[in-house]
């Protein structure tokens, strides 16, 4: 349990520090540009997520769903 | 007085900056009837084992009032050898195939590979997107995955939440896969002896793989973006791979001279969890998309992963991008790299893949936008897989080359 508390406590923090955080409207140019966003290549993250998954034993982290496969 | 204009003259630069984003939105919405496809063929190939080549069509749809369609069709086809988990000895080996109806040797010295190995893989998977209201979205997605031993039917559903003036939004996802395996040869027991007359616990089993996710995106300042993520996962079932042997070893350190390979046999349960952290920041026009992942289960595996991209924009139209990922594992306490006569225990496995383990990625990127609808990239990469512990398994070495193209249509 201890943890999954620690990590609770981690989010908090990090949600709290949001209020300094941020931008304007008319400030987001540069974050609407399509290399800025979280997965500018989602190809190159299927591909690469399902090599992984293939030959290491963790996965998860990004996202959830997209399907399984027996990768033996 | 200050103040107070100030605030004034933000609230219609918002409102003016929000209507026109709409207004661009909606006359996209209207007009727009395209497709975006995306496509890419990785070609992958590991020094004398296995080779895959594996074609992907992702396709997009605007269906109007930001709803979309996403499709992803992926074809993979595999070919070559893979370990079967037996160590390698001074003598020629000879092992039983999974269909036990022949063997195959592997000389001295050499790490058995069962060349047996072939697969090809059929997945399809829907994603339905529609906002329920104009901070919140939710994703329904469905897949399927069909190989000629295993199939995978899973739904999944995330919902997102943008608040704090769209700088943060919250995210919530939930997965599950029910998976069917049907080993050629049948589902050997466990821990029983590879022979062409093996015992079989039936001809198929199953397995349920749930997932959860609970995410926070920031958005930090005009040039960078962070998220964190929590990933809760819970797999049951069949989870042992049937093709996959032990050595056993007697008190002289030689093969036993009876039932000298034992198949595999990994617990029915795991859960998992993992904490995964990113950040996109940008300079100038360049990009660093920088991510690092925990991951953590009840095998006791955990390991760390660190992953860095550097975008470089030549002109408008062209970049270059260097990529290194690096993956530092623990084994799993059931991880033996061969048994011993006399203390067989209860899980065994000796796939490298449980095993304290490194890898090494390097690839290279270039990308370059051929008109305003599409795009085509090019990307080579060398992988590195090595113990890091006492375990002496051969390093497995593999280079992919993927081709991207990128359309609307």
């Amino acid at each position: 349990m201890k943890l999954p508390i620690s990590i609770f406590l981690i989010l908090t923090a990090f949600i709290s520090g949001c209020s300094s955080w941020g931008v304007q409207p008319w400030e987001r140019n540069k974050l609407a540009e399509k290399k800025m966003q979280l997965e500018p290549a989602l190809l190159d993250s299927y591909l690469d997520s399902h090599i992984y998954y293939s030959k290491e034993t963790s996965s998860g982290g990004a996202g959830v769903g997209g399907g399984g496969c027996g990768c033996n | 007085m200050q103040l107070k204009k100030s605030k004034s003259v933000r609230k219609v630069l918002a409102v003016a900056t929000t209507s026109l984003l709409s207004g661009m939105a909606h006359s996209a919405n209207s007009g727009d009837n395209s497709w975006e496809m995306d496509s890419a063929v990785l070609f992958y190939s590991e020094a004398d084992r296995v080779s895959v080549i594996e074609p992907v069509v992702s396709l997009r749809k605007d269906m109007g009032d930001e709803h979309f369609l996403n499709l992803r069709f992926v074809f993979d086809s595999l070919t070559g050898s893979s370990p079967n988990g037996a160590i390698k000895t001074s003598s020629a080996q000879t092992f039983t195939t999974p269909s036990g109806n022949s063997t195959y040797i592997t000389a001295a010295n050499e790490t058995p590979l069962d060349s047996t190995f072939h697969d090809t893989r059929v997945a399809v998977n829907a994603e339905w997107e529609k906002p329920l209201n104009k901070t919140t979205k939710v994703t329904y997605g469905a897949n399927i995955s069909k190989e000629f031993d295993y199939q995978s039917l899973g739904v999944s559903a995330n919902f997102s939440w943008d608040f704090n003036n769209r700088n943060t939004t919250l995210t919530a996802g939930a997965a599950i896969n029910a998976d069917t395996i049907n080993p050629v040869g049948g589902v050997p027991t466990g821990l029983t002896a590879m022979s062409a007359s093996k015992l079989t616990t039936g001809s198929d089993d199953t397995k349920t793989v749930t997932d959860l996710i609970l995410g926070v995106t920031q958005v930090i300042n005009r040039t960078t973006l962070m998220q964190l993520n929590l990933n809760i996962g819970s797999d049951s079932g069949y989870m042992t791979d049937p093709y996959k042997i032990l050595s056993v070893l007697d008190g002289s350190g030689n093969l036993r001279a009876t039932d000298p390979y034992l198949y595999e046999k990994r617990p029915d349960s795991r859960s998992r969890q993992a904490l995964y952290w990113k950040t996109v920041m940008g300079f100038s026009d360049d990009v660093l998309n920088l991510s690092y992942r925990y991951y953590w289960d009840d095998w006791d595996v955990s390991s760390h992963t660190i992953e860095a991209k550097y975008r470089f924009s030549l002109g408008d139209k062209q970049y270059i991008q260097p990529e290194v990922r690096y993956y530092l594992q623990d084994k799993a306490n059931f991880y033996y790299y061969n048994l011993v006569d006399g203390a067989i225990p209860t899980y065994a496995s000796a796939d490298y893949r449980l095993a304290d383990l490194k890898t090494t990625t390097l690839a290279f990127k270039y990308g370059i936008d051929l008109d305003k609808d599409s795009e085509f990239a090019v990307r080579i990469g060398k992988m590195n897989q090595t113990s890091n512990g006492d375990a002496p398994f051969e390093d497995v070495d593999a280079t992919f080359v993927q081709l991207n193209y990128r359309m609307v249509f």
